[in-house]
């Protein structure tokens, strides 16, 4: 579904990703792993066309889109829940969904209001702050929401940029869980973590990251196994 | 006379002038909500509105079509006069700053660009239209003996027509702001450039289409302005355009509640001043009120402070 091919991005004069080759298909959950800059961000944001590859390229459902500006990339069927989740907090709950709906320009009101209804079944909170300012919600709640509104735009594949920064480890195990319900609902997944046990949990395979290369790539089972590669690339100890 | 007399009478002319300081002002304070950048050629934009203002009503009246009456006349003027400030805006957008920010040059960058684009756009109209005043001539629009008497207070027509036009375009555009979905885009984009990308917003389209609103809003004022003053000329979008921007900074800057507030606040202390101290001192009150705002409330009457990254 996802396809990135050698793919070399500088940050000016700084080679952040040299030669990032991965793949997501249809249906999984895939977690990209790696320690501070070694190029995770980096790696979503060329997937979305913010900053572009100077070599390589990024293929999805078999198109290339590493030439596309970004708004046309979430177009396609991308949707991202971002670092630091980066809500409108000027905006209320309720119109923060409605922005996710965006992409889908000319879709029936019955049927946004619908997935309104499926973002608040998965996230009852949400539906009690409706009209709240995002500004005002927890940090929780705007995980929960970032998560939503990125659901709203009915990605087929949803990229999150550590979804568990931030959170208390009781709060992190539920958007786990969640994600893992997005998935069996029908949306491919591609997670970013510094968290990588959680992660890998239920996760089907995952990269490791290192200084923009990947070094190893495995299923998720071996990777949680294999120790000496958390304790070597994840500085877990 | 006696003061009581005269103080409601001013007030309603405050008033007036307020919703009109106020409607140019949104022009400042929206593409400085979405750009961080003053636009200082907006003065200007005000002036071509009046202008073009101006020549709907001089082409009508020698055409000699009969019938003048401000529920026709008035409108066409407005729309035209919208729709070329409007473009004119969205142009000096394409081709005078978005070169340059585009490129990431600093803020001051397409500053210095309005300053010029400001002064090309005064001489441009010097040199074609000439540089002696133009008249409006409102009299034949709205004849002297329209005037309504509210309780102590006479009133002319034209001044609660002013007033009424401004508000309804204010209405108009808060409704826009915060019910549509380019609303939302354009307070998207003023708050997380970047996340409205990813949220699917085309973020050079909607900055080009606030520039065309605020530049409407702006040639909206410019007409009404030349109803009221009637004699019209290529320099006047400086000192409007200055009192307008004090508005918006008093209002706070970026806030479009706050343009509002800004303007009416501006046009009733100018005409209480006027009242009460000496009308020579109208200007300098503007002033002074921006100057004590910038050093006692930076952030206006309703603005809220930026974060860090945001300053200049």
């Amino acid at each position: 579904m996802l396809k990135l091919s050698d793919v070399v991005t500088f940050y000016g004069s700084l080679r952040a990703l040299q030669g990032v080759t991965l793949e997501v298909r249809q249906g999984e959950i895939v977690c990209l792993l790696g320690g501070n800059a070694s190029g995770k961000s980096t790696t979503m944001k060329t997937i979305l066309g913010m900053v572009r590859p100077s070599a390589g390229r990024v293929e999805f459902e078999g198109e290339r889109i590493d030439h596309l500006p970004t708004e046309t990339v979430v177009r396609r069927g991308i949707s991202l829940v971002p670092e630091a989740r980066r809500i409108f907090g000027r905006m209320t709950v309720w119109e923060n969904l409605l922005m996710g709906t965006l992409v889908r320009r000319g879709a029936p009101a019955s049927e946004l209001s619908q997935d309104v209804e499926r973002v608040y079944a998965l996230f009852p909170r949400l539906r009690e702050r409706a009209q709240q300012l995002g500004g005002t919600l927890s940090g929780g709640e705007q995980q929960m929401l970032a998560i939503g509104r990125a659901l709203m735009a009915r990605p087929r594949l949803l990229l999150m940029d550590e979804p568990s920064m931030g959170l208390a480890p009781a709060l992190v195990d539920q958007v786990f869980d969640i994600i893992q319900t997005i998935n069996r609902q029908g949306t491919t997944i591609l997670v970013v973590e510094q968290n990588a046990a959680v992660a890998l949990s239920i996760a089907s395979r995952g990269y490791v990251l290192q200084n923009g290369r990947i070094v190893v790539h495995d299923t998720a089972e071996t990777l949680l196994r294999a120790d000496h590669i958390r304790r070597a690339y994840l500085g877990e100890n | 006379m006696d003061l009581l007399q005269i103080l409601p009478q001013q007030l309603v002319f405050g008033l007036a002038l307020g919703t009109v300081y106020g409607l140019i002002a949104l022009g400042y304070t929206m593409v400085y909500g979405i750009l961080f950048m003053i636009n200082f050629a907006h003065g200007d934009v005000f002036m071509i509105g009046s202008y073009l203002g101006w020549g709907v009503l001089v082409a009508i009246i020698n055409a000699q079509i009969g019938g003048l009456h401000p529920l026709w006349v008035l409108p066409l003027m407005l729309l035209v006069a919208m729709v070329g400030a409007g473009l004119l805006g969205a142009g000096l957008e394409r081709f005078a700053y978005r070169p340059l920010y585009l490129r990431g040059a600093t803020r001051l960058g397409p500053l210095i660009s309005a300053v010029g684009a400001s002064l090309f756009l005064q001489n441009a109209v010097m040199l074609t239209q000439g540089a002696r005043m133009k008249v409006y001539m409102t009299n034949l629009l709205f004849p002297g003996t329209w005037r309504i008497q509210v309780g102590s207070v006479n009133v002319s027509v034209l001044v609660l027509v002013m007033m009424g036009v401004a508000l309804l375009m204010m209405w108009g555009l808060h409704l826009l702001v915060q019910r549509t979905t380019l609303g939302r885009s354009i307070r998207a984009v003023a708050e997380d450039r970047e996340m409205a990308a990813i949220m699917g917003v085309n973020v050079r389209r909607v900055i080009a289409t606030t520039f065309f609103l605020g530049s409407a809003l702006g040639g909206a004022g410019g007409v009404l302005v030349g109803l009221y003053y009637t004699q019209i000329d290529f320099f006047m979008g400086y000192s409007a355009g200055l009192k307008a921007f004090t508005a918006a900074v008093l209002g706070g800057i970026g806030n479009i509640r706050g343009a509002m507030l800004g303007g009416l606040v501006l046009g009733i202390v100018e005409s209480l001043a006027v009242t009460f101290v000496n009308p020579a001192f109208k200007d300098v009150i503007a002033f002074l009120i921006l100057i004590l705002t910038l050093v006692f409330r930076p952030t206006g009457l309703l603005g809220e402070s930026l974060p860090d990254w945001e300053k200049v």
